[in-house]
């Protein structure tokens, strides 16, 4: 079952760090934070007024005719998956070339997305109200629906081996990756393109988020606001943004003579089935995940270099996930050096598995950690080596690393990724 | 009122706004779907916005009847009459 080897050969994002990929890992590693005053008027009426909204304006690189057809969220996984096919060395689709690399029939699509295209269905509603039904777009439908990221891409790139669309809250983009590891090891496909969009910067899921208690309220101070790990953190920092990789199996890879940036070599997905937003305490099933991915992957504790974690800055959350680590990886937890680059991405929800996959990633295959910024008074309840401060080069030899994502509904997915 | 010619280029602004088709190219014999790739879901919004524009109603059964822009402005003219 698991003799198709898969690996990473293209990456794309747009996050509140930058418009791409180099630009938002020169953010990371520069301990540089997305987080600002939120400058729309809507603002002034909900409890929390910061976030993490695009550094670069999806408007800036897409066509106006194209972008009127897409709600944020295509827009975004269309700006990300265009950078990363791109970056995959592979030839624009339908032009002259693009069937030598890559055979339509074996090219799938997995994006996932936590909340959908709310951005449309609030504001054809307003629409509605302000001007009659008669005004409500005929494209809404295309656009709100939570598979219009995913159909998009593979409308631009002609993927016809599927299009698929994981739905799990803050854990969609990394279960993305997840299930196109298994598309490609079942041989469903050869290449796929998976990846999380998110664009909700919206009043009314702000609020709702805000009335669940689980944003920082720290208005005053937005860039210290996203603070995980430390003792005065008090929620996460709303962020919007999408993460695109290119998956291939490792032969598809080498026939192309792809370059690669690392194995995606195991997956671990699990369920809490202990509340429906709260994590479970001592996170019983985010530590099933990590022994799960390891298990799939061939690996052991020992091999674990780095760690990318979910820690969204919540006061429960980052301690729970911090047992769930500790309870998979025992003793070797010690020698894992773990970032939480939400500290400066804030959390991009649907997002946020696919640009931390791209971190993991990258962090292996430039060994280099990036930093956890605002960590000050660290929790005494978490016991795990945290990068902080600055970036921090990783050993050298065989090296894998981890990514961890959680989402409301109590998902746990947990990715491995080993050097080539 | 409103020219044959006033109709044609205040549609064509419309058009390109939803379509991004050149404003010159959408003159009176041109198909909407065969010639300026205007889908049936532009289509609808190409009449909505014509309705307000020219304060016309173009009931659903009728905009199958708009093949081709000139279809259109004489719909219009004849609605505005």
């Amino acid at each position: 079952m698991t003799s198709r080897r898969v690996v990473v050969t293209g990456l794309g994002a747009t996050t509140p760090l930058g418009g791409d990929v180099p630009s938002t890992w020169r953010a990371l590693l520069a301990g540089h934070s997305g987080v600002q005053h939120l400058p729309e008027d809507w603002a002034e009426l909900i409890p929390v007024r910061i976030g993490a909204p695009l550094a670069v304006e999806p408007l800036q690189v897409l066509d106006r005719v194209e972008a009127r057809r897409l709600d944020r969220t295509a827009q975004l996984a269309l700006v990300g998956a265009r950078e990363a096919w791109a970056d995959a060395g592979l030839p624009a689709p339908g032009s002259d070339g693009y069937t030598d690399q890559v055979d339509p029939e074996r090219l799938g699509v997995i994006v996932g997305t936590g909340i959908g295209g709310v951005l449309t269905t609030l504001g054809q509603y307003d629409v509605m109200r302000e001007r009659g039904a008669r005004r409500v777009s005929p494209l809404a439908i295309p656009m709100l629906m939570p598979n219009g990221p995913a159909a998009a891409v593979a409308l631009e790139l002609l993927a016809r081996a599927g299009v698929h669309t994981p739905i799990s809250a803050c854990a969609s983009g990394a279960e993305a990756i997840g299930q196109a590891l298994a598309m490609i090891r079942s041989g469903r496909a050869d290449v796929v393109v998976c990846g999380g969009t998110e664009a909700a910067m919206h009043p009314l899921p702000i609020a709702a988020f805000a009335n669940m208690q689980a944003l920082s309220r720290r208005n005053d101070e937005p860039q210290r606001a996203s603070r995980p790990y430390d003792k005065g953190r008090d929620g996460f920092v709303y962020g919007e943004g999408a993460g695109v990789l290119v998956l291939e199996s490792a032969e598809h890879a080498a026939a192309r003579g792809a370059r690669v940036y690392a194995e995606v070599a195991g997956a671990g997905m699990t369920s809490d089935a202990h509340h429906i937003a709260q994590p479970d305490p001592v996170g019983a099933g985010a530590a099933q995940a990590i022994t799960d991915a390891l298990a799939d992957a061939d690996l052991v504790p020992a091999d674990i270099a780095h760690l990318n974690a979910h820690a969204t800055s919540t006061p429960q959350g980052d301690v729970a996930e911090s047992l769930a680590i500790r309870s998979a990886l025992g003793a070797a937890t010690d020698a894992v050096a773990v970032s939480a680059t939400k500290s400066m991405t804030g959390h991009l929800l649907g997002a946020a598995g696919a640009v931390e996959s791209i971190a993991a990633v990258l962090a292996v295959a430039t060994r280099t950690a990036p930093p956890t910024i605002n960590l000050e008074d660290p929790d005494d309840g978490v016991e795990l080596d945290v990068v902080s401060g600055a970036p921090r080069a990783l050993p050298s030899g065989d090296l894998a690393a981890l990514n961890n994502s959680f989402g409301f509904g109590g998902h746990n997915v947990a990715l491995a990724f080993r050097s080539v | 009122m409103a020219s044959t010619e006033e109709i044609r280029a205040g549609l064509a602004e419309i058009v390109n706004e939803i379509a991004g088709i050149p404003v010159d190219d959408i003159q009176l014999e041109k198909s909407f779907t065969d010639d300026l790739d205007v889908d049936s879901l532009s289509m609808v919004e190409v009449v909505v916005a014509a309705e307000e524009r020219f304060g016309v109603q173009i009931p659903d059964d009728d905009v199958k009847s708009l093949r081709t822009v000139g279809d259109a402005v004489a719909y219009i003219e004849r609605s505005v009459a």
